[in-house]
């Protein structure tokens, strides 16, 4: 059965990747823009950092009522004071992010030709920490969404600028994001593109989905079914489980892949997290 | 032969028991049969964890149905061919290779049985 399903996403790829092969990850953002604008002519460019609820004027109305009293205050006063208490040996977080920190959020995820990997906000939160002699935290919830949505809360307005050096491991990296977002997986058979590039705006059962373009602007985000905070990794785990693929690990190099590709995508949007979701 | 009372659990006495009275005057007409694989097709097609075609379609009884797909209505008028209306459920991506709609039959998300249960079903819709 594995093997099969495998094979059938082996089968999948071919059939889903574009056959306008090694396009340039420009191109490639300019097409994807696009065609949302196309879709949604009404949308404003700069609105799709809202989701689902840039299409929806009802349910939009329910959520900014709940942003009256932002669900996602609490986790960031909580990530500002874990964020400057010092770790054992004095130093604090300021110390491993350029500009202490604050206002950075746009520029991630980026591609380190040192290590050849593309690094993540909370990879590089885990990072700090290990280097300075503290244990790393878990990826999906709890502290690190806290200190990742006080990060974001500083960078508010900044606009989304992630970069593809010219590089090869960072195009290989940026490709394999790719893959893995037009890629039928799992046993239902569907990709992120399926759901998020040809249908967004169609309900699947009571759900709206919501437009690829600017989902990842407002992470990590408060969502009701979880009552908590929860980072983009989890969500893209929850949303590899529910077409029954299994999910890779938070912060695993193909979902910091799959990051790269899907925030570049949103290069020029404004970071407008933390966010909530209902 | 007589069977030894104390193996036979209560759920399969009563299965033995529902089976015979289905089976009860003399055989089950074929529209019979069709009606009750028909009754068993709804629930497949409206289980989540099955078929859980409301997720995307229109269907007639079902709340709260997805609107990815096409209503589903009228589908003896329009799948005549009844082996057609099976391949679209048994493996979608073969008439549409980008089809979002889950291939139930080739990645075994129902049974041969549960799909013609549902073909059986979408006939009366
Ligand atoms: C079966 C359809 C389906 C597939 C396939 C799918 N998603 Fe989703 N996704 C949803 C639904 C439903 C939601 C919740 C409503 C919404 O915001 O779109 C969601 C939400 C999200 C969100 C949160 C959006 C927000 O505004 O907070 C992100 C990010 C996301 N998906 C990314 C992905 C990625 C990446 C993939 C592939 C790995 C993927 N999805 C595959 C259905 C899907
Ligand atoms: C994730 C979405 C999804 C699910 C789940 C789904 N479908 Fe579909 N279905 C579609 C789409 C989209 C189409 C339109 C054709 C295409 O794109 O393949 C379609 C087409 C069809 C058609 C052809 C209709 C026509 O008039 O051409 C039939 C029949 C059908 N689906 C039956 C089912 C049945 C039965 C189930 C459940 C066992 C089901 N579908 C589950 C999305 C879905």
């Amino acid at each position: 059965m594995k093997q099969l399903l495998t094979m059938a996403v082996a089968v999948g790829l071919m059939g889903s990747v574009p056959i306008v092969a090694q396009a340039t990850p420009e191109q490639d953002m300019k097409e994807y823009q696009a065609h949302y604008h196309k879709r949604f002519p009404n949308v404003p460019h700069d609105d799709f950092i809202n989701g689902l609820y840039a299409l929806d004027p009802e349910k939009r109305s329910q959520w900014e009522a709940i942003e009256d009293f932002p669900p996602y205050t609490v986790a960031v006063e909580e990530g500002e004071k874990l964020f400057n208490t010092p770790f054992a040996n004095g130093k604090t977080y300021a110390s491993c992010f350029k500009n202490g920190g604050i206002g950075i959020k746009q520029d991630y995820p980026y591609f380190d030709t040192k290590t050849g990997q593309v690094k993540t906000i909370e990879l590089e939160i885990n990072e700090c920490r290990v280097k300075n002699g503290e244990k790393p935290l878990g990826y999906q919830k709890g502290d690190i969404a806290s200190i990742s949505a006080y990060m974001s809360w500083t960078s508010r307005g900044n606009t989304i600028n992630v970069k593809i050096p010219n590089d090869p491991r960072a195009l290989a990296a940026y490709e394999s994001g790719k893959e893995h977002y037009y890629a039928k997986r799992g046993q239902l058979n569907m990709s992120c593109a399926d759901c998020h590039v040809s249908y967004p705006g169609y309900y699947v059962r009571a759900n709206i989905l919501s437009p690829g373009l600017g989902q990842t602007s407002h992470f990590p985000t408060f969502r009701s079914k979880w009552q908590n905070m929860g980072t983009l990794h989890r969500r893209y785990g929850g949303c590899n489980r529910q077409v029954r693929a299994a999910s890779f690990d938070p912060q695993s190099e193909e979902y910091r892949n799959l990051e790269y590709f899907h925030t570049y995508m949103s290069n020029g949007l404004e970071i407008n997290g933390p966010g909530s979701r209902m | 032969m007589r069977p030894f009372p104390s193996i036979i659990t209560t759920a399969t006495s009563i299965a033995a028991l529902l089976g015979s009275l289905a089976l009860a005057p003399v055989a089950v007409s074929a529209q019979e049969a069709e009606a009750s694989a028909a009754e068993q097709g709804k629930q497949v097609a409206f289980d989540r964890r099955k078929g859980n075609c409301l997720a995307c379609h229109a269907v007639e009884g079902g709340d709260m149905t997805g609107n990815i797909g096409p209503p589903l209505v009228a589908m003896k008028a329009r799948f005549p061919d009844k082996a057609r209306l099976r391949a679209q459920i048994w493996d979608s991506t073969k008439a549409n290779p980008n089809s979002i709609m889950p291939p139930f039959g080739r990645h075994q998300v129902l049974t041969e049985k549960e799909i013609d249960q549902i073909v059986e079903y979408m006939y009366t819709l």
